[in-house]
């Protein structure tokens, strides 16, 4: 079986051809905590740096990588953690990297 | 999501400048992304109001349906959609939001 955080970098890299891409799964931090479940697989960040963000509001690329991870969200990803940029802005703001 | 959860919330936004949707309360955040969300807000002196949606599994469901967002917490301005954790942190340390709550009157510190 694939895990949660295999499954979003392979739907990330295909819909987005991304420059930059890094997937954490920070679950171990939020055990215990709500949204938490023992297995894990609950808690991610991302790092995507992509052309497809040009010219795209925050909230607008949020919600694109959102409805992309519809069906991990309905399967129980509790939270991710979005940094979306382009190459352009990843390049001015290195330090700040997921 | 009933007609009374979208009402609320409808209501909410447009009464409350700045109004928060998040984990616990202002006091007592449940959710480690809420309380950077808490913190930013308090750091800048803006005066916010918060819904816990914990103590309501009909807000908890019906913010994310009303937003379009699927998870919480969820910063709305004026009656605006914001964003997230993510996205006010990053609108924090860029300026950006102190640039918005100015240009929407909202009243907050000048930064440091």
């Amino acid at each position: 079986m694939t895990s949660r955080a295999d499954r979003i970098e392979a739907l990330l890299r295909q819909h987005f051809t991304p420059a930059v891409l890094r997937v954490a799964d920070d679950s171990h931090r939020h055990a215990g905590h709500a949204g938490a479940r023992p297995g894990g697989q609950t808690h991610y960040s991302v790092l995507l740096v992509s052309d497809a963000f040009r010219g795209q509001a925050r909230v607008a690329r949020s919600r694109a990588v959102h409805a992309l991870l519809d069906g991990e969200f309905a399967g129980g990803l509790h939270a991710l953690a979005l940094t979306l940029r382009t190459p352009e802005e990843h390049a001015a703001l290195p330090e700040s990297a997921a | 999501m009933t007609g009374t959860v979208t009402e609320r919330i409808q209501t909410e936004i447009t009464e409350n400048p700045v109004m928060l949707y998040m984990k616990g309360t202002a006091m007592f955040p449940q959710c480690g992304f809420s309380a950077r969300v808490v913190q930013i807000l308090t750091h800048m002196g803006v005066p916010f109001k918060t819904a816990n949606v914990l103590e309501d599994p009909a807000l908890r469901e019906g913010i994310k349906q009303f937003s379009n967002w699927p998870t919480v917490p969820q910063l709305y301005v004026k009656g605006e959609f914001v964003g997230g954790c993510d996205i006010v942190t990053e609108m924090f340390q860029s300026g950006e939001l102190a640039t918005m709550l100015t240009e929407k009157g909202v009243p907050h510190e000048a930064a440091a």
